[in-house]
């Protein structure tokens, strides 16, 4: 792998696997890494953590810091949450996520 | 019946700032938002989420972006309908627009512009596949009169501020209160959760922490809900009424019907005026997409101000329109 790229994998909805290449040294998060490859990930807030349209299930045990309060208070508000739910806007890409996996959470109505 | 040159659908701050550039050009706006306040997603949701991107200021809060918004506004005297979301659109005989809300407010005008954002902010609906079935059958989403709910029994399912304000009130009112909270803590404001923390322990209501309302029985109106916890699986609870809260998320909404060409939950619109595929009609701000578009507020003004140009020969087929500076003319406002 080329130096400042790591490679992550996205189930999506339809259980498609999608290999990814992200770039580190871009401030990127995970979604918007969904967002440059047009993976169905609406991000309507942008990563604020506002809304939970980048809502996703992390399937590799990487270190992922703990969710903040904001981050917590919108998984409250999405539906279909598990134990490993996250914000992708929340994952910000590193060296120290190459082989990341994670599935899109189903979209609520 | 509301009458007005350019009808603004969206009081977002590219709607507003559409009031100012349409008003140089002597044109009144009146917009309609479903939201009870102006600002859309800037007051909506994050108000106090600072912007560096507007020119001219360093660093401006959103909250502050839609006062100054109102304030360079004022002098156009803009109308407003609020908290009620734009539904219908019909071409009139004379060529204008009616556009029709929720409420049935009736508003015409030659010229709309839709500056929609991502649409209108609608309560979240929680995926219990029988929901639709008891919507107003014992499921409300938003709480419009508590009283509606004295010697009820009801089930509030959420764990932000709402879902607190609403128990802690409705304890006083209903007959049985229940809060389904799927994570063992809450995030709302400290005092609140003290406060339902502590009614739950007096017993004036359950609260019921790491589950989540799966399903709805009833025949035709609802008779109880099925709770799956975490730990002691499924449990069924009878009651009258089921109020999810969930807070808002934006849609599309009625806009998406009005014959327009939409791709990607995005209006298509020519870069020249930002008109969409039916005269009259544009589409600027958020809503709309364009080779190279960026959703930016910058973009959406820039947008507004070129609209207002086209708006005005539609307005005004036979008047010739003459570009003018503030620094010159000023904000001159209408000749009363």
């Amino acid at each position: 792998m080329e130096d400042g790229m790591i490679k992550v994998t996205v189930i999506d909805r339809e259980d498609e696997r999608h290999e990814l290449v992200a770039p580190t040294d871009m401030n990127f998060n995970m979604m918007e890494v969904c967002k440059s490859y047009e993976l169905p990930v609406e991000g309507t807030c942008g990563g604020m953590a506002l809304c939970a349209s980048c809502h996703m299930y992390v399937l590799t045990d990487h270190e992922l810091p703990e969710p903040s309060d904001d981050e917590e208070d919108m998984l409250d508000q999405a539906f279909f949450v598990e134990d490993n739910s996250r914000l992708g806007c929340q994952i910000k890409i590193h060296e120290g996520l190459d082989g990341l996996e994670v599935k899109l959470a189903p979209v609520g109505e | 019946m509301i009458q007005t040159d350019i009808l603004i659908i969206g009081a977002g701050p590219v709607g507003l700032f559409t009031v100012f550039e349409a008003g140089l050009l002597k044109l009144r706006c009146h917009l309609i938002d479903a939201l009870p306040q102006p600002g859309g997603q800037l007051s909506e949701i994050y108000p106090k989420k600072p912007i560096y991107d507007i020119p001219g200021y360093p660093s401006v809060l959103a909250g502050e972006l839609v006062d100054n918004l109102m304030e360079q506004i004022k002098t156009f005297e803009p109308g407003f309908t609020l908290g009620e979301r734009a539904e219908t659109i019909e071409k009139q005989e004379d060529g204008t627009f009616k556009v029709t809300t929720n409420r049935g407010t009736e508003h015409q005008a030659p010229v709309v512009a839709i500056a929609g954002g991502l649409g209108s902010f609608e309560p979240r609906k929680p995926p219990i596949s029988n929901l639709a079935d008891f919507e107003d059958n014992g499921v409300e989403y938003i709480i419009r009169d508590p009283e509606f709910y004295r010697n009820k029994r009801v089930v509030v399912a959420g764990g932000g501020d709402s879902a607190l304000d609403w128990t802690i009130f409705l304890a006083d009112v209903a007959s049985e209160v229940t809060l389904v909270h799927r994570r063992s803590g809450f995030r709302g404001a400290l005092d609140s959760v003290e406060k339902v923390e502590n009614l739950a322990e007096q017993n004036k209501i359950q609260l019921i922490k790491e589950a989540q309302v799966t399903g709805l029985q009833g025949n035709g109106k609802l008779e109880g809900v099925t709770i799956s916890h975490k730990k002691e699986g499924e449990i069924i609870k009878e009651t009258d009424h089921f109020v999810p809260l969930f807070g808002l998320s934006p849609k599309l909404g009625p806009i998406g019907d009005w014959g327009l060409e939409i791709e990607k939950n995005a209006i298509i619109v020519d870069t020249f005026d930002y008109s969409t595929n039916i005269p009259g009609i544009f589409a600027i701000g958020d809503v709309n997409t364009y080779p190279g578009k960026l959703k930016l507020i910058l973009c959406g003004f820039h947008e507004a101000t070129l609209m207002c140009q086209s708006a005005y020969k539609i307005v005004h087929p036979d008047k010739k329109l003459s570009f003018k500076y503030t620094t010159v003319t000023g904000v001159p406002g209408f000749d009363s």
